[in-house]
């Protein structure tokens, strides 16, 4: 009887441990919006919806977040479509080319890639990267959203190179030696059967990639020159809303339409990845990833 | 399975404010111990002044070792902020209160004091390679707002000019709004940099850009940039920032730099703030790069 008492106890407790991280993210979602909303009142949805970012003015403030927005999405999209060949092409070879000795050499270090400190890339961006690029392109300066992207595409690879070697190596080997039994050679089997049959959890991976990206902040700030401008062109300054934040947070005096405003920016930006978080599960759930 | 997650969010609940109340706990406890007699005590504030705080704090806690000085950055308003809300004994800063903070002040029931303990000039850098060597306060503002866009403008090679500036957070960013914008927005293209070294970096590798930082940072990089000597208007004579021209005030883009107290100093807070003010003080103010009050 006393062990069953007990039994119970101890498994609600560790529910509870378990349930905290939905209790968090409702929390955080009620908070934001708590700070966010009054900016909603007044001064109003539309002012947010302008395109210039000027918080701090003798002359007139303006919170519009659009370059804000145009700036994250720049640097994301840029930033995937550089980390997706490097993340795909390393997974493919990992699981399926790769001897038991390479996997051993690469795997960690796809993993390390993973796990350095943002601002110590921010910083090999500064000083690094950002010459690099001055150079290559022949700009006037190398901060630019193209250097922000390269960094960025750096984290994302590790996340889509080992998300999709799952993916690739889940796929069944019946599917495999059927097409190799069928004359196709070790290459046309990979591009045409393999791949296309994990390309489910290649999204998936491409997804949780960018999730990561549109959410990184010190590395970004640091490069991309944070001019808040509307612009398509990669060589080009633009400010992303997680530096918009990182950079403004700690001065905005409390309470005000500023502050608000920064509020406003930090619930697009979780709803992004949340929505980005969601689908990816989907995809994955979909097909028996997890 | 919906039950059990809503259960769960129960016990979650429940485990969260146990550990609020513990945190909260701890917290008073600290409240307690720092009522009584102090020695140590809290600066923070402006980050121009983090790097002289930091040596006044060394060179006090030198001649005094049973005094502690616990010295933290984060810009003026989050100096300011701490002080109103009692997490730090001075605030640094290197602009005056806005109205808005002392409205907030005296709602707390405070009476900030306020101490100018040195002077900063802000000196404008470029690169040694750009061929323009000085400008007037009127030119600044047209590049800074973006007027000017190319360097051909104020007389130099027909590049475009790449304009840095510090973030919106910065203590600098204002005073260089106020005083050489007069007032007006930044322009859109200016580049955003987090800090100070960012910008020297920057200017240093960029041959055709333009940005500001204090005195002290500019004196400090030697050869890796330029800075620009300053005119007034037209006629007037062009003066390069130095101790000198700040201190005699024939250099026009200075300011004074301050600590705030809550209230009239005492204690430990009264004996460090008269070591910043004294002969030893100000010495430290010299070498930092900075220029003595008098």
């Amino acid at each position: 009887m006393k062990h069953r008492w007990q039994d119970r106890a101890i498994r609600t407790l560790l529910l509870g441990a378990a349930s905290m991280s939905i209790l968090i993210v409702l929390l955080i979602f009620f908070f934001l919006g708590k700070e966010a909303a009054p900016f909603l009142i007044k001064p109003g949805l539309s002012h947010l919806l302008g395109d210039r970012w000027i918080p701090v003015s003798f002359q007139k403030e303006s919170f519009g977040i659009l370059p804000l927005l145009t700036g994250s999405l720049l640097v994301t999209a840029l930033a995937t479509l550089i980390a997706i060949p490097f993340g795909i092409c390393g997974a493919v070879y990992i699981s399926e080319l790769a001897n038991q000795k390479e996997k051993e050499i690469l795997k960690p270090f796809i993993e390390l890639l993973a796990g350095i400190p943002s601002v110590v890339l921010g910083f090999f961006g500064l000083v690094v990267l950002a010459p690099l690029v001055k150079e290559v392109f022949a700009l006037h300066t190398g901060l630019t959203a193209l250097t922000g992207a390269l960094l960025l595409a750096l984290m994302a690879i590790p996340t889509i190179m080992s998300i999709s070697e799952d993916a690739i190596r889940s796929v069944p080997t019946s599917y495999k030696q059927a097409s190799l039994a069928l004359g196709a050679s070790k290459l046309q089997t990979i591009w045409k059967v393999t791949v296309p049959a994990a390309l489910s959890g290649i999204t998936a991976a491409v997804m949780l990639g960018m999730g990561r990206v549109i959410g990184e902040t010190m590395a970004v700030m640091m490069v991309t020159g944070n001019a808040a401008i509307i612009t398509a062109d990669p060589f080009n300054s633009v400010r992303t809303m997680t530096a918009t934040i990182a950079a403004e947070m700690g001065e905005v005096p409390f309470g005000s339409e500023h502050y608000r405003a920064l509020f406003c920016i930090g619930i697009v930006l979780l709803l992004a990845t949340f929505a980005l978080n969601l689908v990816a599960q989907r995809v994955l759930k979909k097909y028996h990833m997890i | 399975m919906a039950r059990t997650i809503v259960k769960g969010l129960w016990v979650a609940i429940v485990l969260g404010i146990a550990l609020l109340m513990l945190a909260n706990g701890c917290s008073k406890g600290q409240d307690a111990a720092s009522t009584a007699e102090k020695k140590y005590i809290t600066i923070k504030g402006s980050d121009t002044m983090v790097h002289l705080v930091s040596s006044w704090a060394e060179a006090f806690m030198q001649a005094h070792p049973q005094r502690e000085v616990s010295v933290t950055g984060g810009g003026s308003g989050t100096g300011i902020a701490a002080l109103l809300n009692g997490t730090t004994d001075i605030c640094a800063a290197s602009r005056q209160m806005e109205q808005q903070e002392k409205a907030l002040a005296e709602q707390k029931g405070l009476q900030p004091q306020e101490i100018i303990v040195g002077r900063d000039g802000i000196a404008v850098i470029v690169n040694p390679a750009n061929p323009i060597s000085e400008a007037t306060l009127d030119q600044l503002a047209k590049v800074f707002t973006g007027g000017y866009t190319r360097w051909s403008q104020l007389g130099g090679s027909d590049e475009e000019i790449i304009v840095l500036s510090r973030e919106s957070s910065s203590g600098t960013y204002v005073f260089f709004q106020e005083h050489v914008l007069k007032k007006q927005d930044y322009t859109v293209t200016a580049r955003l940099l987090p800090a100070t070294s960012a910008i020297i970096q920057a200017v240093a590798n960029d041959k055709w850009s333009i940005g500001y930082v204090g005195l002290g940072y500019a004196l400090g990089a030697g050869d890796k940039v330029k800075m620009l000597a300053i005119k007034v208007d037209e006629a007037a004579k062009a003066i390069l920032p130095s101790l000198e021209t700040v201190k005699s005030g024939e250099y026009s883009i200075a300011r004074p730099l301050y600590f705030y107290s809550a209230g009239e100093p005492q204690g430990t807070v009264k004996e460090f703030i008269d070591f910043c003010l004294g002969p030893e003080g100000q010495k430290i103010v010299l070498q930092a790069g900075y220029v003595p009050i008098d």
